[in-house]
């Protein structure tokens, strides 16, 4: 490590293969900007489309637009038949009522596999740990036919309820391994002082899981907001479309004619998602590094 | 189900106690010593009843959404069931009419298994690669990391499926660089023989989140085996190939089993981009593209179920060919 000692900006744990020297080090920072503007160029040309008069969409690949056409985003607002207001009302109804179910029923799940001792906790820890990886598609037709027979098709119930009902196990697992990392004396004392275990869950356990919490909460959001299966399979009538839906139902009636307002669209549907990103960037990447989270 | 991840190497680092308390498991329990703290001493009553109210959505949620379902979802794959009138015994014909009597869903196992060997060798390569740049101690790596995880935190979503219809339509941004060069790009998406590869595409640009864990792995490789080879006189490669990549092996197992069974699973960009009906000529007809079109838009439940059933077995599968293989390339120990 000769360079380490050599140079001082460079961080001692990086060691491996620490770039050799000033111009490798100007070399790789050339490498990671060009593939960086190459990662953000489409979400560039999607920004400067969503403000260029139609004929310029596909005439000019340059970032800077020569002539500004707002009145992409006003067209694309009114939408087809329903304003685009409509639809986010829907998704945020939606991933409102999702996040919701996810922190209260997740949270009570991992509170009693990590803290509280059952009989049959292991079998029960055990299914749910295999339900992780199932893919959706092998309970989506029963599912649809048991909330068919409901009467909730064509509604939000089918989008919320389950979550009120833990079935996004993988966040049950992340809750328990974050209550496990709390030092259990503190349950202790809370106990010794007289704290049943509603007790212990409400004053104890869940303030203390806060990042667990705001975690599951920025992903469930953003995995809701975005899904496009679930709300094609169960909403059917347009007032009740969301956002994915609303964004596949312009692109598929206004086809080619219409480019100029469904970028502007687009883009407008990525703000939510934009705005958790840079507000809670740190949780995000710590919540991948930590648990393997998809991005 | 968009979610996915399990910390491989750590599951349950330690199963919570049953039984007798003061087992082998007393590190991890740290049992209060003393008596009479009422219920947190010993499984009692009190906690038998308070683990299944905890449970009880949980409970509902396995039962009535999940193990339910899925035996509900066997039966019915065993039977002619098409909504609207009572299911029809049929054994295991749907299954025999899946394999040797349906060349759209031939074709769709062979779009899907091109879709996920492409696809997430690529994503992962391209993961690792730019983690080891960055991981060489150099400024700004916070933002480049915001950079380039950002797409896979939208890649999701219909509105990048349409961005990607756009950058890839014949006089899309793609063409109009090609232009540039003189070179005339053919129209990608409607192209049967580029279709596919533009979805390639557009899963290897949303390599960010594999990218981000396996930074976090780079950096859990202790400095002093550096150090130690470097007094020993290895030189860049051998670190490389001795201690980096050995000591990733497990992170790279994770990132390829995660990835490999969300592949299996990709329905938004297919469906956006053929505009719902896997063209042209059925070159992006992903597996679960076919599996909505017979079940939601054919209502052929019975037969969409079969299909549930083989995506199941072919996953699980998978899984299972690589927790084999592991065993002859995942290096897990302590060091």
């Amino acid at each position: 490590m000769a360079q380490a000692a050599i140079d001082p900006r460079a961080e001692p744990r990086t060691g491996a293969v620490a770039a050799s020297g000033r111009w490798g080090r100007l070399g790789v920072h050339a490498l990671l900007l060009l593939g960086a503007a190459a990662m953000l160029y489409p979400l560039l040309w999607l920004a400067s489309s969503s403000i260029k008069p139609a004929n310029l969409i596909f005439s000019d690949p340059s970032l800077w637009p020569r002539e500004l056409d707002l009145s992409n985003y006003r067209r694309g607002w009114e939408g087809v038949a329903i304003p685009f207001g409509r639809f986010f009302l829907n998704s945020f109804v939606v991933a409102g009522g999702a996040v919701v179910g996810n922190l209260v029923a997740c949270s009570m799940a991992a509170y009693a596999f990590a803290r509280i001792d059952f009989k049959f906790k292991r079998l029960w820890f055990a299914l749910m740990l295999g339900t992780i990886m199932l893919p959706a598609h092998a309970t989506l037709i029963p599912q649809y036919i048991l909330f068919l027979n409901f009467g909730w098709v064509n509604s939000f119930l089918p989008l919320i309820v389950p979550k009120f009902l833990a079935t996004d196990s993988f966040f049950i697992f992340l809750m328990v391994q974050f209550i496990r990392a709390i030092p259990k004396e503190l349950d202790e004392a809370a106990a010794i002082d007289g704290c049943g275990p509603f007790a212990v869950f409400w004053r104890i356990i869940l303030p203390l899981m806060t990042p667990a919490l705001v975690t599951t909460a920025i992903f469930t959001f953003i995995w809701t907001y975005e899904d496009f299966l679930l709300p094609l399979v169960y909403l059917s009538d347009m007032t009740k479309y969301t956002v994915p839906q609303g964004l596949r139902l312009f692109l598929a009636s206004t086809g080619e004619s219409a480019w100029g307002p469904l970028m502007a669209m687009s883009l407008v549907s990525l703000v939510p998602v934009f705005v958790i990103f840079f507000v809670f960037q740190r949780l995000l990447i710590e919540g991948i590094s930590t648990t393997g989270l998809k991005g | 189900m968009s979610q996915t991840g399990v910390g491989v190497e750590g599951l349950p680092p330690a199963r919570p106690g049953e039984g007798a308390p003061r087992r082998a498991l007393a590190p991890l329990r740290r049992e209060p010593a003393g008596r009479g703290r009422a219920w947190l001493s010993r499984r009692s009553v009190q906690q038998n009843l308070a683990g299944y109210v905890f449970l009880i959505p949980w409970l509902v949620g396995f039962f009535a959404l999940t193990l339910g379902p899925m035996l509900a979802s066997f039966y019915l794959s065993l039977t002619d069931f098409e909504l609207f009138t009572p299911p029809e015994w049929l054994g295991f014909d749907n299954y025999v009419r899946l394999f040797t009597d349906d060349r759209r869903y031939l074709r769709a196992l062979r779009v899907t298994f091109t879709y996920v060997l492409l696809s997430v060798p690529l994503k992962l390569a391209f993961a690792l690669g730019i983690a080891l740049l960055l991981n060489r101690g150099l400024r700004g790596l916070g933002l480049y990391r915001s950079v380039y995880y950002l797409p896979s935190l939208l890649g999701g979503s219909v509105a990048i499926a349409i961005m990607w219809r756009q950058v890839f339509s014949r006089e899309g941004l793609v063409n109009q660089i090609l232009a540039l060069v003189g070179i005339e790009g053919p129209s990608w998406i409607s192209d049967p023989s580029y279709a596919l590869s533009t979805l390639v595409a557009l899963a290897v640009w949303q390599f960010g989140a594999p990218m981000v864990i396996f930074l976090a792995g780079l950096k859990q490789i202790p400095q002093e085996l550096y150090d130690a080879a470097a007094v020993d006189g290895a030189g860049k490669l051998s670190k490389f190939a001795r201690i980096t990549v050995p000591l990733l092996t497990p992170i790279i197992f994770f990132n390829l089993l995660m990835q490999m069974i969300g592949a299996y699973q990709a329905f938004t960009s297919a469906f956006v981009v053929s505009g719902g009906s896997g063209g042209p000529a059925d070159a992006t007809l992903f597996y679960t593209l076919y599996l909505y079109e017979e079940g939601f838009t054919n209502f052929e439940m019975g037969y969409a179920s079969a299909m549930a059933w083989v995506l199941l077995a072919i996953i699980a599968l998978s899984s299972a060919v690589a927790f084999l293989s592991a065993r002859h390339w995942v290096h897990y120990s302590d060091v």
